[in-house]
């Protein structure tokens, strides 16, 4: 309200001042300062036409077609920003199967060669150990001979040396006997 | 030789332009200028639209800054509704701006100086915009001089000096641009004229003094730029303003 009475003040104040007509603005009495109003009516008419018809919109179809355009781009490149991060997946999730792939493989291949290497350790193993149980019945069969041959020969010699001692001969299965005692006390022994 | 003596108000009378045919019709040298910066404008838009550039070129950027600062003072200052009235907000604006840039160089004509002219333009506003009220609210657009929460018995104080706020309306419209072109343009007109007063009277030592209201005049060169543009926008913004009020009643 005060500027408004301000405002009518200094219209007011200048007005009253140049009233006498020396103000061209305040000469009504100039047909010319209404009529200026009756064409600038028909301008603005015009113009106002013009621009709400033509230039208004077309000038409005420019900045939405750029709004739309930079909107499309941004879509653009926000959908390759995401293909590109599916790629990324795709790669990381390749990259981690093949690098599981190849550890099993590796895994594998160490069982396997593990459980070869196994395979043949027991096979050397039955191998050795039938050689060796083969070898234990050979010596036992050699001992066993060998004891066979050595009872005679102790009996020949226990007969030979109770022939010198006593100058008798001993009964042959009683010597016999004999040795075979001993020789079963030994092998106790 | 007579003496000069400073004519400030003569720049502002009327006479009849573009010739004869002028003459016949009572076309003025208002009116030039008027018909002057509708063209620029339409030109404006007519090279502005030439490319249609994605990325725009100097007319087209121009042209493109004007448009969308007047459609966001639209649409900010009255709404969404204010799509509505963005061209009739855009070509009030554009034409005072235009006037008001046309006024400020010597030899052409300030329309928006002629209360005439600002008054006819206020009071369009004014009339348009209390017409936009009763069609949006019908009668219910009085309950506008009423305000709210107040006291009953303080209603027939401020009933009346609501009304009598809104009736000023146009006045304070039309006044403020007038006054402020006139203004300027009579303060320019009174420092050249000083300048020959000067001259005339002191010889080559007022030549001389004189380069002090040159150079005022140098100043008041950007403070009335300053003026034009920020009276064609006030005027705009106060009719938005007004248009809101139409619309939304508070």
């Amino acid at each position: 309200m005060r500027q408004l009475s301000i405002a009518l003040l200094l219209a007011l104040a200048p007005s009253a001042a140049f009233a006498d007509g020396e103000m061209p603005q305040m000469d009504f009495s100039n047909p010319l300062t209404l009529d200026q109003v009756f064409w600038m009516a028909v301008i603005v008419v015009v113009l106002y036409l013009l621009l709400s018809r033509w230039g208004l919109p077309q000038m409005g179809k420019v900045l939405e077609n750029r709004a739309a355009v930079i909107a499309r781009d941004l879509a653009a490149a926000r959908a390759a920003k995401q293909e590109a991060d599916r790629a990324v997946a795709l790669l990381t999730a390749t990259l981690a199967s093949a690098r599981a792939n190849a550890q099993a493989e590796v895994a594998k291949a160490v069982a396997d060669a593990k459980a070869e290497a196994t395979a043949k350790a027991a096979t050397l193993n039955a191998a050795l150990d039938a050689k060796l149980a083969e070898a234990e019945v050979r010596i036992n069969a050699a001992r066993n001979a060998a004891m066979a041959a050595i009872k005679p020969v102790a009996a020949e010699a226990a007969g030979s040396m109770l022939v010198k001692l006593t100058g008798s001969a001993p009964a042959h299965d009683e010597l016999i006997r004999r040795v075979d005692d001993a020789l079963a006390m030994r092998k106790a022994a | 030789m007579a003496a000069p003596t400073i004519d400030a108000l003569g720049q502002f009378s009327l006479t009849t332009g573009l010739g004869p045919i002028g003459r016949a019709v009572n076309f003025t040298n208002s009116n030039e200028a008027m018909l002057a910066a509708a063209v620029i404008i339409v030109a404006l838009f007519a090279f502005g639209l030439k490319a249609r550039a994605l990325v725009p070129g100097r007319v087209q950027a121009l042209v493109e800054v004007l448009y969308e600062f007047v459609h966001n003072m639209c649409v900010d200052t009255i709404g969404e509704e204010g799509k509505r009235f963005f061209p009739l907000v855009f070509t009030i604006f554009s034409f005072i701006l235009l006037g008001n840039l046309i006024g400020l160089f010597p030899y052409f004509f300030a329309f928006t100086s002629h209360i005439a002219v600002t008054l006819a333009l206020a009071l369009f506003v004014f009339l348009f915009s209390t017409a936009v009220g009763f069609y949006v609210h019908g009668f219910g657009f009085l309950k506008f001089f009423v305000p709210a929460g107040v006291p009953v018995w303080l209603l027939p104080l401020l009933v009346p000096i609501e009304i009598i706020s809104y009736l000023s309306r146009p006045v304070s419209l039309s006044v403020r641009l007038f006054a402020n072109m006139t203004a300027g343009h009579v303060m320019w007109e009174v420092f050249a004229g000083f300048m020959l007063i000067l001259t005339a009277g002191f010889g080559v030592f007022g030549a001389v003094a004189s380069i002090i209201p040159l150079g005022l005049n140098v100043a008041l060169a950007a403070l009335e730029l300053l003026v034009a543009l920020l009276q064609a926008y006030v005027f705009a913004i106060l009719t938005c303003l007004y248009l809101h009020d139409a619309v939304h009643m508070h």
